[in-house]
C-alpha cells in the first residue's frame, strides 16, 4: 500500500517532468517522427494479423452460438461489429500493445538508464525524462486510434472472411446487412476515445518503470515485466471507468 | 579551479563522503584516486550535480553550485563535459551523432558546420572510418574515446572523467591518459578524473586527492605520490601494484 502511494507519487512528478517546454523544437520534432516509425509502424503488423484472426473466431463463436432459427442470421454481422468496435478494437489490441510496445519502452529507457545515458543527458542541461518521454507519448496518443480503426477494418474483414467466404455459415448479404444494421457511429468515437487514454496509460507507465530502474541488466528486465503488468492493470480499471462515464 | 568544501552525502543513511574539502586546479590533470567503492564515482557525482549532496559547498570558480537555482545550474551545465565510466554515449545514435549531438542541442551551427566540428574533434582524439558506425559496433577503448569527443565539442571550462581507461589494455590507457592531459593544456580546461590506474597516477597526476572512507587523506602530485608519508596511501599504491616498497 505505502508503495503504491509511493510510486502514484512519484508517477505524477514525472510526469510533471515529461510535461515541460522542449529544450529545441527541431530535435524534438525528430525524434517524433522516429517514434512514429517504431511505435507505429512497426506495430502494424501485428495489429492487421490479429485482428484478421479475432475477428474470425468471434463471428464464428457467435455463428456457432446462435442455432436458436427466430434470430435472423445478419445479428452475426451485427454482434461481431459490436464486439470489435466496443471492446476488442480497442481494449484488446491495447492490452497485445502494452505487451509489445510497453516492454520495449521500458526496457529502452531502462537500458539508457544504468548506462548511464541518462545521467549523460541530465549532465548536459536536458531535461531526459521530457526528452525521452514526451516525443513517445505524443506519437503514441497520436498514432494508436489509427490502428485502433485499421483494427475495426480487418477484424470485421476477418469475420466477414471466415464465416462467409470461407464457410458460408452466414450468407454473404446478411453479414453486410448485420454490420450496417443500427449502426452508432458514437462506439466508433468512444473506442477512440478509450485508446487514446490507454496509449498514454501504456507509454507513461512504461517510462516511469523505465526511467526508475537502477541497478543492471537484470533490473531492465524487472522494469519491463512491471511496466506490462501495471499498464495492462491501468487499462483494465480504466476501461471500466471510461465505459462507465462515456455509454451510461 | 573548483574548491570542494567540507562535502557530505549518504545514500540510505549511510554517509559516502564524510566531509570532503580539496582543490582542483584549472589547466591541470587533477586525479581522485582511491580504492573501489571508497566514493570516487560518487564524489565526481556530486560535484557536477548529479547527487545532491547533505552539506557543503562546491565552488567552480567561486560559483557555489550547491546554492544555484536549477536555472542556473542548467546554464553552469554548458561548461562542464562529463565522461563517464562506461561511456554512456546514446546506443540509437551512430559515433558521428553522438558527437554532434552536443551542438544540435545547444548551438545554432548549420549541419554542415556541425558535421565539420564533430569530425574535427572525432580527428583529435584519433578515430577516423567509424563515424557512421554504433556504439555497439566499436571497441571499449573507441568509445571511450567517442565519449571524451562528446564531452569536449563545446569547449567545456571542465572535464569530469571516471576511470576513462578501465577495462582497457595499458597501451589504450596510455594513449587515452595522454589525449585527456594533452587536451587539458591545450584549452586550459580544470580537468578532474576518477582513477585507480598506478600508471595514470606516475604520467598525468599533477594534482592527485586521495579518498580513504569518505574523507581525503592525502593530496599532492606525482612526484610527491611515492614519498607521501601516508600510511593508508602506501598500503593502497602498494598493494595494487607490482611496485615493493624498498
Ligand atoms: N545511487 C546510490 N545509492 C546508494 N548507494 C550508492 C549509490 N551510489 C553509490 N553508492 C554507494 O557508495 C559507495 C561508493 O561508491 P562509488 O561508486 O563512489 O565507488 P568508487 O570509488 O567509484 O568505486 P569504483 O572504483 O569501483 O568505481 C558504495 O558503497 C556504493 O554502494
Ligand atoms: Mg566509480
Amino acid at each position: 500500500m505505502l508503495e503504491f502511494l509511493y510510486n502514484t507519487g512519484r508517477y505524477i512528478w514525472f510526469l510533471g517532468k515529461v510535461f515541460s517546454k522542449p529544450e529545441k523544437w527541431r530535435i524534438y520534432i525528430r525524434q517524433l517522427f522516429l517514434e512514429f516509425e517504431k511505435l507505429g509502424i512497426n506495430s502494424l503488423g501485428i495489429v492487421v494479423i490479429i485482428s484478421i484472426f479475432s475477428g474470425g473466431v468471434i463471428s464464428l463463436q457467435t455463428a456457432y452460438n446462435i442455432t436458436n432459427p427466430l434470430i435472423p442470421t445478419y445479428m452475426v454481422g451485427l454482434t461481431t461489429r459490436d464486439s470489435i468496435i466496443l471492446e476488442f478494437s480497442s481494449t484488446m489490441l491495447c492490452l497485445i500493445l502494452a505487451g509489445k510496445v510497453g516492454s520495449n519502452i521500458a526496457s529502452e529507457i531502462g537500458t539508457m538508464k544504468v548506462t548511464e545515458q541518462i545521467e549523460a543527458l541530465e549532465i548536459m542541461g536536458i531535461n531526459s525524462a521530457a526528452f525521452l518521454v514526451l516525443p513517445k507519448i505524443v506519437a503514441f496518443v497520436f498514432i494508436v486510434p489509427i490502428l485502433v480503426v485499421l483494427s475495426m477494418f480487418f477484424g470485421i474483414s476477418g469475420g466477414y472472411f471466415v464465416v462467409s467466404v470461407a464457410s458460408h455459415i452466414v450468407n454473404s448479404e446478411n453479414f453486410i446487412y448485420g454490420v450496417h444494421y443500427a449502426f452508432q457511429p458514437f462506439y466508433v468515437t468512444y473506442s477512440l476515445i478509450k485508446s487514446s487514454i490507454f496509449a498514454f496509460l501504456i507509454v507513461s507507465i512504461s517510462s516511469y518503470y523505465g526511467y526508475f530502474t537502477t541497478g543492471g541488466a537484470l533490473e531492465v528486465g524487472r522494469s519491463s515485466t512491471k511496466a506490462v503488468v501495471y499498464s495492462s492493470i491501468a487499462i483494465l480499471v480504466a476501461n471500466l471507468l471510461v465505459t462507465q462515464i462515456l455509454l451510461s | 579551479m573548483i574548491e570542494v568544501i567540507d562535502l557530505h552525502k549518504s545514500f540510505d543513511g549511510k554517509e559516502i563522503l564524510k566531509g570532503i574539502t580539496a582543490t582542483f586546479e584549472t589547466g591541470k590533470v587533477n586525479l581522485i584516486i582511491g580504492q573501489s567503492g571508497s566514493g570516487k564515482t560518487v564524489l565526481l557525482k556530486s560535484i557536477v550535480g548529479i547527487h545532491k549532496v547533505d552539506s557543503g559547498q562546491i565552488l567552480l570558480h567561486g560559483r557555489d553550485l550547491v546554492k544555484m537555482s536549477p536555472k542556473e545550474k542548467k546554464e553552469i551545465r554548458r561548461e562542464i563535459g562529463m565522461v563517464f565510466q562506461g561511456g554512456a554515449l546514446f546506443d540509437s545514435y551512430t559515433v558521428l551523432e553522438n558527437v554532434m549531438f552536443p551542438l544540435e542541442m545547444f548551438t545554432d551551427l548549420s549541419y554542415a558546420e556541425r558535421v565539420e566540428k564533430a569530425e574535427y574533434f572525432l580527428k583529435r582524439v584519433n578515430l577516423e572510418n567509424v563515424n557512421h558506425l554504433y556504439p555497439s559496433e566499436i571497441s571499449g577503448g573507441m568509445q571511450k574515446r567517442v565519449a571524451i569527443a562528446r564531452a569536449i565539442v563545446l569547449n567545456p571550462k571542465y572535464l569530469f572523467c571516471d576511470e576513462p581507461n578501465s577495462g582497457l589494455d595499458p597501451k589504450t590507457a596510455k594513449v587515452i591518459d595522454e589525449l585527456i592531459a594533452g587536451i587539458t593544456y591545450e584549452y586550459n580546461i580544470t580537468t578532474v578524473i576518477n582513477t585507480h590506474d598506478l600508471s595514470s597516477m606516475m604520467e598525468i597526476g599533477d594534482n592527485i586527492i586521495f579518498i580513504y572512507k569518505g574523507l581525503k587523506k592525502w593530496q599532492g602530485n606525482k612526484d610527491q605520490l611515492l614519498n607521501s608519508g601516508c600510511k593508508e596511501l602506501d598500503d593502497f599504491i602498494y598493494s595494487s601494484s607490482i611496485l615493493k616498497k624498498k
